[in-house]
Order: structure tokens, then sequence, then C-alpha cells
């Protein structure tokens, strides 16, 4: 107990400048990942046949396979045809590519609950197909949707830890060194967890209040546990 | 002869500052069938549920065949072996057959060996003219079937005396009268039933004394042509005739 | 390198993903389970105590979880990474269907319980033969999901020098310089696992599936 706060207290400019890494790319992926997410989202619901394929293919591969080896597939796998990034860019593309898979889920179940009445009423009026999607049925699905997708930046945030594989300072790698110096493995990963843990709940307690300004009175919350 | 078969003494029931009931007094005899009556909300549900210790009252004392169960530290599973209850909603094991439901109690609590307890279950289902839907969900049952199906398997553990706690109030108008049928059998079989209904009908024909339940106490008490043709309060006058007009009369007149 | 060479060498550690899988997902199904049960049914300081274990476990990242664990179950007895790991992971997922269980026995309507005890049954044989198999075909769609998850999470003890599939991937991409094709046989590998072990689970949800009106 006392090793852990000696090594808090030693490496806490390190662990600092790890957290803000980390935050960093949890804050990229889950941009990376609402974009693409929403695209693939609205592929998925309203595109013709080819695109919904393209979709479902994409969410089911990158949902199917381990974020690890997606990371070694870009990092390691495509210089060898020609494209060579970063590690921190390797690390952004992997989160956000990986996060928009399971984003496009959420979005898809939030469009799905609000779905054909609302469509329907929407071209009753006049409103062309693309027209009610924007206008009607996404900023329907998009207040659906925050309950279940807030399980997502914390699930960002926990998944980047294995990005220190590939050698980025994130918070993880910050702690493998603090253990290598210290020769106390226990003490050092117990170390970054807390602060992990400091930053989930910190986290939660934001997410809990955009969830509870932006509740609309009435209607249903959807629930889906998908990670 | 009249042999109590429950006695209820000066029960009360409170939650927070609301009372629900005080000082209830209530007995029912052997083979006889009372039904209580009253406002919705009057805590006629949790008094039933205080009898077979699901609740658990504040204060008063309970019977059950001369002995008393309010003691402290009584075996209450014990006791709701020989206590029936009917739910408003069914209540059925949705995982079992209609078989199954009924059986369970015999072979887990009254530990009956297999074959036992299959032929009693099939006994009380036939009793209430469900054998043919032994093998059947409660998915695959109607209401009315469900309801039936909820009372063999209270039957089944041979229990001294049936609580009925509004058997018929989720029920479709059309199937309320098989549910009614099968009660009406069980008085004339001589079952001690004490029933909290809607159904006048039920309760003038059927039963032997009808209790009179309004803002949490006993108002009055009597045999059905007491209470209906000379009741001894307004309110229960009022009551009534407002409920039977309400749930209009199937049965016969008289 | 000849293909089939290269195939077979990644393939070759399938054998270790699965076996990692076949430990910690059982594994995390029995504590899961226990803790779920003490969670419910165990009265007020166990379930400040669970929920605890819940928000603790499930808000720390996994790999940090298993590096802890490793280190600390291999420091007490001298068990390889392989069954460390395994274990550790096994540890891990057990928060996660902790929560499971607890959603679906929080599911079974209540008056389920409310109707056992009225026929005699103690709470512990209500909850034994009412509840659980209730709570059990409400919780295989989210354990499904749980499988995948830990499945894909396998591929963490490759931190630790298990040769599994993507430590195999990551040693023949050196070798045959040819890394691009190795971690998509890797994750090709990966998507076959996952998908197969999501039809078995869904055939089980039929399966088990109450029947209700036609």
């Amino acid at each position: 107990m006392a090793e852990l706060w000696e090594i808090l207290t030693r490496f806490f400019p390190e662990f600092l400048k790890g957290t803000a890494v980390t935050l960093e790319l949890t804050a990229v992926g889950l941009i990376l990942g609402f974009v693409l997410g929403l695209v693939l989202a609205l592929m998925r619901s309203y595109g013709p046949k080819g695109l919904r394929i393209i979709a479902i293919g994409y969410i089911e591969l990158f949902r199917g396979t381990p974020l690890l080896v997606q990371l070694f597939l870009i990092y390691y796998g495509l210089p060898s045809l020609g494209l060579t990034l970063s590690q921190s860019l390797s690390a952004y593309l992997a989160l956000g590519l990986n996060s928009a898979a399971y984003q496009a889920e959420y979005l898809r179940g939030a469009i799905q609950s609000i779905g054909e009445s609302q469509m329907t009423a929407g071209r009753a009026i006049g409103l062309t197909r693309w027209q009610t999607i924007r206008f009607i049925i996404m900023p329907q699905a998009l207040r659906l949707v925050i309950p279940a997708w807030s399980n997502e930046p914390i699930s960002l945030l926990k998944t980047s830890a294995v990005v220190f594989l590939i050698a980025v300072q994130d918070l993880m790698a910050r702690g493998k060194r603090a253990a290598t110096i210290t020769y106390n493995p226990i003490g050092s990963y117990l170390a970054i967890a807390v602060i992990y843990l400091i930053i989930v709940f910190a986290m939660c307690e934001v997410l809990k209040w955009i969830e509870r300004k932006t509740k609309i009175p009435g209607f249903e919350a959807m629930s889906e546990k998908i990670k | 002869m009249s042999n109590p078969i429950l006695i209820v003494k000066n029960l009360t029931k409170t939650y927070g500052d609301n009372v629900v009931f005080h000082d209830i007094d209530i007995t029912v005899n052997e083979g006889d069938t009372d039904v209580i009556i009253g406002p919705s909300g009057t805590g006629k549900s949790t008094l039933l549920r205080c009898i077979n210790l699901l609740t658990k009252a504040d204060s008063g004392q309970i019977w059950l065949d001369g002995e008393e169960i309010t003691v402290p530290g009584y075996d209450e599973d014990f006791v709701r072996q020989h206590i029936g209850m009917v739910f408003q909603n069914f209540l059925l094991f949705n995982h079992l057959t209609a078989l199954d439901n009924v059986k369970i109690g015999l072979s887990k609590v009254k530990k009956l060996d297999d074959d036992q307890a299959e032929r009693k279950a099939f006994q009380e289902l036939d009793r209430v003219g469900l054998a043919d839907r032994a093998q059947h969900y409660p998915g695959q049952l109607s209401g009315g079937q469900q309801q039936r199906v909820a009372i063999a398997r209270a039957l089944a553990m041979d229990p001294r005396i049936m609580l009925f706690d509004e058997p018929t109030s989720a029920l479709d108008p059309e199937l309320i009268g098989e549910v009614l049928e099968v009660m009406r059998k069980l008085a004339l079989e001589g079952m001690t039933m004490l029933v909290v209904t809607h159904e006048m009908g039920f309760a003038r024909e059927v039963s032997d004394r009808i209790i009179f339940l309004e803002k949490g106490s006993i108002v009055e008490e009597g045999s059905p042509e007491e209470l209906f043709y000379r009741p001894k309060f307004e309110r229960t006058r009022e009551f009534l005739w407002k409920i039977t007009e309400l749930y209009g009369k199937k049965e016969s007149e008289d | 390198m000849n293909v089939s060479r290269f195939i077979q060498y990644i393939a070759s550690g399938t054998a270790y993903t699965v076996a990692v899988s076949l430990i910690s997902l059982p594994l995390g199904l029995i504590l899961g389970l226990i803790f779920s049960l003490l969670y419910v049914y165990g009265g007020k300081i166990l379930e400040r105590l669970m929920s605890i274990y819940s928000s603790v476990m499930r808000g720390i990242p996994p790999i940090v979880l298993l590096f802890i664990l490793y280190f600390v179950v291999s420091g007490s007895i001298n068990l390889s990474p392989f069954w460390a790991g395994s274990i550790s992971l096994g540890i891990v997922s057990s928060a996660y269907q902790m929560e499971i269980v607890r959603g679906a026995l929080l599911s079974v309507s209540g008056g389920q319980m409310v109707a056992a005890r009225a026929i005699g049954m103690s709470k512990l044989q209500a909850i034994r033969y009412v509840i659980i198999p209730q709570a059990f075909r409400l919780a295989i769609p989210p354990w499904s999901n749980e499988a995948a998850i830990v499945i894909k999470d396998s591929s963490l003890v490759y931190a630790l020098g298990v040769p599994e599939i993507l430590r195999r991937a990551q040693l023949i991409s050196a070798s045959s310089r040819q890394p691009f094709l190795a971690f998509i046989t890797a994750g090709l590998i990966y998507f076959l696992l996952v998908f197969l072990t999501n039809r078995l689970l869904d055939g089980l949800e039929k399966r088990v599936r109450l029947p209700a009106h036609p």
C-alpha cells in the first residue's frame, strides 16, 4: 500500500503525460468512430442492397475480430502494401475503425426504435426520404441513443490500453516503464489501475449528467448492451 | 358444528404514515366460503398476504387450525404449505408445463416421489377441467385456463383453507365464468375459502358470509341475505348496489 | 514460404486460443454465478461489496487487470503464462458475467418468487427451481456476447508470450515478410471462432425457448 503511494508520487508527471495520451486516443477514436459509425448506420438502415451489405460486412468483421489484430494489421501489415503509418496514427485509426462498428450498431438500434412510423409521417407531409431522415429521424435517434452510447467512451478508454504494444506512450506504457524501473510490477500496474479507475469514474459522472440533461420526457430509453 | 380453521384477531398493517388496515377480526369456519368486498385500494390484497405470511402484519394474531402462526420464528414455509393462494395475475411458473406447475409443489415441497406427484398433479388438473392441457405452457393458455391451473396448483397442496385474491379481475369477461364455476364447485365440495372479489353474483350465491371492508376496517359483515337486503349501514348499501350495477348479474335472480 | 505451411503455422495457435477461452469463460461463469447470487440475494452488505467488485473490475482495462493478476497468480504459485493468463482472464470476465446473470435474475418478474413462496417453497427452493431456470433463458443473448468478447480478449495473452494465434502471426510475419497476410489470416481465424460460437449459442437459445401462443 505504501509502495503504491510511493510509485504514484514518484512517477506522477510521467503518469500524467500518459493519461493525456490515453485521453487523446480515446477522444480521437470516439470522434472518428462516430462519424464513420453514423455513415455505416445510415448505409445499413437506408442504403440500397449493395451498401447495406458492405456496412454489415464491415460491422461483422470489426466486431468479430480482436482490436489487437486490427492494430497490428494497420501498423505492421500496411507498410508491406506501401502505406506506412506512425504509431500514433495507427493507434488512432485502429481505435476509430473499431469503435465505428460498435457505434454503428447502437445508432442502428436507435433508428430502428424510431423507424417506420416516423418515416411514414414525414413522407405524408411531403418531405423526401432524405429530408425525413435528416430532420425527423436522426434528431430523435441521436437523443435516443445516448444511454446505450454512453458505454462507448468508457469502453474505448479501456480498449485503448493495448496500444502500448506498438510503443505508443499511453498510461499503460508508462506503467510498464515504472515496472521495469522499480522491479515492482504489481505495484506499478496497480498504480495505473487506480488512475484508470479515477478517469472512468469521472467519465461516468459526466455521462450521467449529459444523460440527465438530454432526457426527453416520456421517451422510452433504449438499453442495448453490446459491449 | 363450527370449527374455525382461520382466526384473525386485531390485525393491523401500516406502510409509513399510511394505515392499510387496522384491528381486523375475521373467523372462517370449516367448509365455509367467506367473501371480502370493498373499494379498491382498501388493503384487501395486503390482508390476504398477511394471512399466509407473505407480508408481515405490524400487530395482531392469526391462528390456523388452532395454532398461532404469528408467533415469532414460526416456520412460514410450513404455514404456506397449508394455506393455498390464488393471485389476480395467476403467477404460473412460465418455464413449466401446466402439469409441472401443479407437480412442482408436490415433488419439491411435499417431497412425494415422482409417480405419486405426477398422478396427483394430473388428478388436480382434471378437477379443474384441464387434463387435456397438461403439456401446454402458460404462454399457450388463455387467461381463464391459466387461472384454473393456478387453482389446481394451490389445491394440490391439500390446503386447510384457500385464499383467492381477486381471481377474475385480470380476465376478459368471457373467461370469468369458467373460473367462477371451478370456485363454485370447490365451495360445494366443502373447501374452506376466503375470497376477495368484485363478483357479486358469486358472493350472493356461493358465500356463507360477506365481509365489507372499507378504509382499512370492517364496516359490516353477515350472510348474503343480510348484507344485500337488510344492510345495517348506508355505506354498505351504497357500495353493494354500485358494484352490482357495474359488474352485472350473470347468475339467476332470486 | 509456401502458403499451406504459412496458414498452418498460424492456425496451430488456435488450439491455444481455444484453450484459453475454454478455461476463462467457464471460470468467469462459475464465479459470476456465485457473485451474482450473493449480489441479488445476499443482503445489504454483500450487495454493497459485489457492487464495488463490479465497478472496480469493470472500470480497469482488461489488459491492466491481466498483468496485475498474472503477476499476483504466478507470484504465489508457479504457473505457466498460459495458466496464469487464462485464470486471470477468467477473473476479469467474472465481473461482466456477474452483471449479466444479475440482470437476468432481476428480469424474472417478482411475482414468480411470490407464487413460489405461496406454495410453501423456501427462498432457496424458489431461486433454484423457479427463478434460475427462467433467468437462464434470459441470459443467453448477452452471454453469447460475452463469449465473443472472451475469445477476442484471449489475444491479450499475446503480451504474456503465450503462443496463440496472434503471437504466431507476429512471429511468422517477421520471417516470411508477409505481415499483412499473416494478420489477415489471424483475423479470419478469430472471426470464424466468434462466428461459430455465436451460431452455437443462437441454436441453444432457440432450443430452450418457451413455447408461446401459436
